[in-house]
């Protein structure tokens, strides 16, 4: 692995993608990704006691499923690195707690999937590991009740508001292999730019990303268009506008190949979710799903995925901070 | 029946809806927020008397919502201080809002018993 400018590094060999797994609630069902998805699910509670509990299955039966699809035994592999949105990230540790493989908890908010990608190329880049698991999750029920209120209370949500995917994405990345191959990446900075609505967490975090997008053209000396597609996740309608705007007040154009997962993940009048997807789960059961079954059928080459992460808690929403924001970027190639 | 009080009733408590409706999209006030607000606010009328001609008008349009709450609360407290002097000032508030806390907490109560909570449409 060699470091290329400030931030950014590009892999001495390319690291593997072998199988994903993706599996999201009702709502995602209804949208217009859910033939994509491995799995769609009838009911938020999934036939547990509590959204909670739901969501550990969520990422227990994601991993399971990209581990048997990518046909390599659970005992080999070296690292799960796992994340999601609950206090102590418990769907995560919960879900995963009888895989028996070494478990390395992760909190990026909604850049979780990608800062775990980051974490495995690297250990696998460095020959520490030959096989990992990368994993997110995150549920609409269980995210209200962390960060705003409990549905109980049945409140109303503001037009910046966006909806927090049920979902869990689940990659297994592997040292050798056929590809889709993450071939280089750019871990972001903390930006803050002063927002302090919790309900508009797009704007907050469009900082971030563009901060990390800039930064990664820069270093590797790429245009945008060196990409098919670049994709963020998950800014939603207000974030994206305002990426699009940051970014060509830096003299780059990306309107054409760019677009957010949480955009993508439901339809804008039909389901209305006001400003579109967001959550760990939702860049992770995009690109599980979707991304990748558009680079296997070659249909996408180059791939940049930036994920942002807003890095609040509820805690510091009461005590009027502002919200922090975080991109990763890892660009996805086949060779 | 008497119609036009069901109509003014309608008309002023989805006025007061309304006003928090557009609290809601328009500011960055939280929920909770306006909700503290409205007690406040229907508090203060009711302090200085001027909440009953809206209740006069519009019945149970006015009272239902939050600032109905709020100008029971300060009823109440004027109330018992006349009664009972000083103390009243603790006790009068809750006193007159005792029936529609206590009902609060004894349906909310048994709807957890026979409900489970749901997602939400939008």
């Amino acid at each position: 692995m060699k470091k290329v400018g400030n931030q950014s590094y590009i892999l001495n060999k390319p690291v593997n993608i072998a199988a994903t797994a993706s599996i999201v609630g009702p709502k995602e069902k209804e949208g217009p990704l859910h033939q994509f998805f491995d799995q769609c699910l009838e009911d938020e509670f999934w036939g547990e006691s509590s959204w909670e509990k739901a969501e550990s299955k969520l990422v227990k039966e994601a991993v399971s499923m990209a581990i048997s699809k990518s046909g390599i035994a659970s005992s080999n592999i070296d690292f799960c690195f796992a994340g999601d949105l609950l206090n102590q990230c418990i769907a995560s540790s919960f879900g995963l707690r009888e895989t028996n493989i070494p478990f390395i908890g992760l909190f990026g908010a909604c850049s979780t999937f990608v800062e775990s990608m980051i974490m495995a190329s690297a250990l696998i880049d460095g020959d520490f590991a030959t096989n990992t698991i990368c994993t997110a999750s995150s549920h609409f029920c269980s995210a209200e009740k962390q960060f705003r209120f409990p549905l109980e209370l049945g409140n109303q949500r503001p037009p910046s508001s966006q909806w927090t995917v049920t979902g869990s994405g689940a990659a297994i990345l592997t040292k050798d292999g056929t590809g889709p191959f993450i071939t280089s990446f750019t871990p972001g900075k903390i930006v803050d730019m002063g927002i302090k609505d919790a309900n508009n967490m797009g704007a907050a975090m469009a900082g971030a990303a563009e901060d990390t997008l800039v930064r990664h053209l820069t270093d590797t000396g790429r245009e945008p268009n060196y990409y098919d597609v670049i994709l963020t996740g998950d800014l939603g309608y207000i974030g994206k506008d305002i990426l699009i705007d940051l970014v060509s007040s830096k003299g780059y154009n990306i309107k054409d190949i760019y677009n957010d997962c949480g955009v993508l993940m439901f339809y804008k009048e039909k389901q209305d979710t006001h400003s579109g997807g967001s959550g760990c789960g939702c860049i992770a059961t995009v690109f599980s799903g979707f991304v990748y079954q558009m680079l296997q059928e070659k249909k996408y080459k180059k791939v940049l995925m930036i994920a942002t992460g807003a890095l609040m808690n509820s805690t510091s929403t009461q005590q009027g901070e502002s919200i922090p924001g975080i991109a990763h970027a890892i660009s996805i190639e086949v060779l | 029946m008497d119609w036009m009080m069901i109509l003014k009733a309608f008309v002023v408590g989805g006025a007061i809806c309304v006003i928090g409706q557009i609290l809601i999209d328009k500011t960055k006030l939280t929920p909770a927020r306006i909700l503290v607000a409205y007690v406040t606010i229907g508090a203060i009328l009711g302090g200085l008397g001027l909440y009953k001609y809206l209740i006069d008008f519009a019945g149970c349009g006015a009272t239902v919502p939050l600032t109905g709450f709020g100008s029971l609360l300060a009823k109440g407290t004027i109330s018992e201080v006349q009664t009972t002097g000083f103390i009243g000032a603790f006790t009068g508030g809750i006193k007159a809002a005792a029936g529609g806390i206590s009902a609060a907490i004894f349906f909310g109560y048994i709807a957890s018993l026979v409900s489970k909570p749901k997602i939400k449409k939008q």
